[in-house]
């Protein structure tokens, strides 16, 4: 576990994005190693989510790269790889975790389907095999197996949430992307989920990037945080140190923001 | 060759009814189609004597093919006599002249509606099947654009998704008809809504295969001799149907049979879908159809 | 002996915008060297910046000018300049840290608040359970509220099982802020007992204790420190 030893498993140098005039971000370089979780957080129209977009290769940057480290072919620029290949590394090194279920399920396949299809989708004929990778992962993220052969749009939206990121880990995925995952979610339905996305990260040794505007969750979650502002990122640094000792006056009038309880 | 002038008979109308540059667009896309098999080949699908869903597009490419030198048979659900296929002979006999013909083995061009015959094609025939949808990936996919990149990406592991929910829910592949079949070792193509009993005639079939979709504008071949794969699991391999009963009147055991209804006490009996073919049987045996059955 | 913390020239200065960017220097030019053995007591009055200094070491708190150096055993860290994940693993294998109260996380029972650190190791689940009841048992907290998430307890309560989960991992440097704070004799005197214990197996600590029994009791020495004037904007 030596940190100096280690390469990053994205890159990513002076990103930027115009939307006609207006830069959805501007000019973002950060680094994100294996093992850690990088919370990128700030107000809505910040950016964040135009640079999670960006970097997670579903939106072509304006300027700037963004290269990942691959299995075996070392570090690749995302947008100069064949569209084949992206998308490859979309379902199997790669999770994307959207805020909203229905845009990371397919409503009309059941939940063992929903999670058998990523298996399918690299190669897996074996059925029996299939459903037995579908019900360990339902069990990992504590879902009911008794309702693997359900349809996701009878599932509360906890539940939803779970099964999106079962379907997104099974393939043993080095990246998660995640956008405002526990956005929407009932606050004890919130608790549990980022309890399990803690026990997740820490036991796959996953590297996470997680836009959230939440605070709370971000401390919960996060090793490294990114503020942002209108496009840009005005301070970076270890979490704790960012929410205990803000620098930068639109870090501290959004940290003395939140609500306490 | 005869003139293509109309003659009173076809009563104005060009050959085939389509005129000839639409046919040399329908064929130029037939012959994409060939070269790539089991691809998706768009065409300005043109509007005809009835309404979609009814044949449109088997009818262009059937149209586009035709010449006065060939032999044509349709079929619908296997039979000669049911009346899209009566129909559809009527017009290709009133605007082309061609000679028609109820059985397979004199055929050289054959429109099928959901059926492949029972007699063995040779090389030299062509069979033209009606589809109604032509993408696999629709049920799972609705945006085109992203099924077209699935295509051409070969992302196909969700076709499977299909067969998976089938088992999970049925214990085993439920889907009995327009089974997915993979075409050349490449592309997923919809076999149009034959019976799964059918799925292996079409695999290093002698004869060209051209599937025509008029609503959804699209050609797709299967050259002769190629392979054609149907989709399956390991531990549930791809199996086709079987009867306990044979052909009440030919006595075939290895043909796809209906099963008819023959009062309102349940009687039923089960008789051969291919018309043509349980007829042939019954002449080779040189029995009455009622004796047949032993 | 080679200190294992080496604080050179540390200056703070905060600067509140909220408040009209009114700047509040709080530690300035500070020099401290602690070895292994020691436990150095910082003492002074309420805002001198003992907790400050404590969370700059551990690099909770940024600096303005001056070295944090820390030794890890292979090599030296400027905490004041390392990159974060190089703090982070600090964090785990050679910097502990204990605060004066307990930052709960719904859901996650007592347990597994205090063999965390260990499972985070690398240690095994059963193993790092074992060592979390031995700590537990001897800070007094009762077997039926192991399966508890501490949110419910006292504050007495959530201060031994912080104090668990900070000291349930042998790290070569302590941080203690108020460790005994809303404890009572018994348990104040096992918290001293176990600092005790720790510093005599060689571990260096730097602690705030408000109670001078507890800082008699655990410290080799006593650095002084004084608050600053406020400096207006």
């Amino acid at each position: 576990m030596t940190a100096r030893d280690e390469n990053p498993i994205l890159r990513v140098s002076s990103l930027t994005k115009n939307y006609g005039k207006i830069a959805g971000c501007r000019d973002v370089s950060l680094d994100i190693w294996p093992g850690e979780v990088l919370g990128i957080v700030g107000e809505s129209g910040s950016g964040k989510t135009t640079l999670l977009n960006c970097i997670s290769a579903r939106l072509e940057p304006t300027m700037g790269t963004v290269e990942f480290q691959t299995r075996t072919e070392g570090m690749v620029d995302l947008y100069k790889m064949s569209e084949a290949s992206r998308r490859m590394l979309m379902r199997t090194d790669w999770g994307f975790v959207h805020q909203s279920p229905r845009d990371g399920l397919r409503m009309s396949v059941s939940a063992g389907g929903n999670i058998g299809e990523r298996l399918m989708a690299v190669g897996d004929r074996h059925y029996g095999e299939i459903r037995e990778a579908a019900s360990d992962w339902l069990e990992k993220v504590e879902f009911d197996l008794g309702r693997i052969d359900h349809m996701p749009s009878t599932f509360s939206g906890g539940m939803q949430q779970r099964l999106q990121i079962a379907r997104n880990l099974v393939n043993g995925p080095r990246l998660v992307f995640m956008d405002e995952p526990t956005g929407g979610l009932d606050v004890s339905v919130q608790a549990r989920l980022l309890d399990l996305l803690r026990a997740l990260v820490s036991e796959l040794k996953l590297s996470v990037v997680i836009v959230t505007h939440d605070l709370a969750v971000a401390r919960l979650l996060a090793d490294r945080l990114m503020v942002m502002r209108r496009g840009e990122v005005v301070e970076t640094g270890l979490t704790d140190q960012v929410l205990d000792d803000p620098q930068h006056p639109y870090t501290q009038l959004l940290v003395s923001s939140v609500l306490q309880p | 060759m005869t003139p293509l002038r109309s003659s009173r008979s076809r009563r104005g109308y060009n050959f085939a009814y389509l005129d000839e540059h639409t046919k040399r667009m329908i064929r130029r896309s037939i012959l994409k189609a060939v070269a790539v098999p089991g691809y998706q080949v768009p065409f300005a699908s043109r509007e005809m004597p009835l309404p979609f869903g009814w044949g449109t597009g088997g009818i262009q490419v059937t149209a586009s093919v035709l010449g006065p030198d060939d032999v044509l048979k349709v079929i619908d659900q296997g039979a000669d006599d049911t009346t899209n296929a009566v129909s559809i002979r009527a017009f290709f006999a009133r605007t082309t002249n061609v000679r028609t013909t109820e059985k397979t083995s004199e055929a050289t061009v054959i429109q099928t509606r959901h059926r492949i015959p029972e007699t063995p094609l040779i090389e030299g025939q062509i069979l033209i099947y009606q589809v109604p949808i032509p993408e696999p990936l629709r049920w799972l996919e609705p945006r085109e654009a992203e099924t077209r990149k699935m295509h051409a990406l070969e992302e196909y592991g969700s076709m499977h998704v299909q067969l998976y929910e089938d088992i999970a829910k049925y214990g085993h592949i439920s889907t009995s008809y327009d089974y997915p079949v993979i075409v050349n070792g490449r592309y997923l193509m919809r076999p149009s809504p034959i019976p799964k009993f059918d799925n292996p005639k079409m695999h290093r079939n002698p004869a060209l295969q051209l599937f025509g979709a008029g609503r959804e504008k699209r050609i797709y071949a299967v050259p002769p001799y190629t392979d054609v794969k149907s989709l399956d699991f390991e531990d549930y391999p791809f199996e086709i149907q079987r009867w306990e009963e044979n052909c009440e009147i030919c006595g075939a055991d290895d043909t796809f049979l209906d099963e008819i209804v023959t009062d309102d006490q349940g009687g039923r009996m089960y008789v051969c879908s291919d018309s043509d073919y349980c007829a042939e049987r019954t002449a080779a045996a040189g029995k009455i159809p009622s004796e047949a059955a032993e | 002996m080679t200190p294992i913390l080496s604080v050179n020239g540390i200056s703070k200065t905060f600067t509140l915008h909220t408040q009209g960017s009114v700047r509040l220097p709080v530690l300035a030019d500070i020099d401290l060297t602690v070895a292994p053995g020691e436990c150095v007591a910082l003492d002074g009055p309420s805002g001198a910046g003992k907790s400050t200094l404590l969370r700059c070491i551990y690099g909770n708190y940024r600096v303005d000018q001056g070295e944090i150096l820390i030794d890890d055993g292979v090599e030296t860290v400027d905490v004041a300049t390392a990159p974060p994940r190089r703090i982070i693993e600090l964090r785990q294998l050679t910097v502990g840290y204990v605060s004066q109260f307990l930052r709960v996380v719904p859901r996650v029972s007592t347990l597994d608040v205090v063999s965390e650190p260990l499972r985070m190791l690398g240690v095994a689940a059963d193993e790092a359970e074992d060592r979390a009841h031995e700590i537990l048992t001897r800070l007094r907290i009762p077997e039926r509220l192991w399966s508890i998430p501490p949110a419910t307890f006292s504050g007495g309560e959530q201060q031994r099982v912080n104090v668990a989960r900070g000291l349930i991992v042998s790290m070569p440097l302590l941080l203690l802020d108020e460790p005994t704070a809303s404890l009572d004799i018994e348990n104040r005197d096992t918290v001293v007992e176990i600092i005790c214990e720790k510093v005599d197996k060689g571990a260096a600590v730097v602690g705030i204790f408000h109670d001078p029994e507890v800082r008699d009791a655990v410290s080799t020495r006593t650095l002084e420190m004084s608050p600053m004037a406020l400096v207006a904007a």
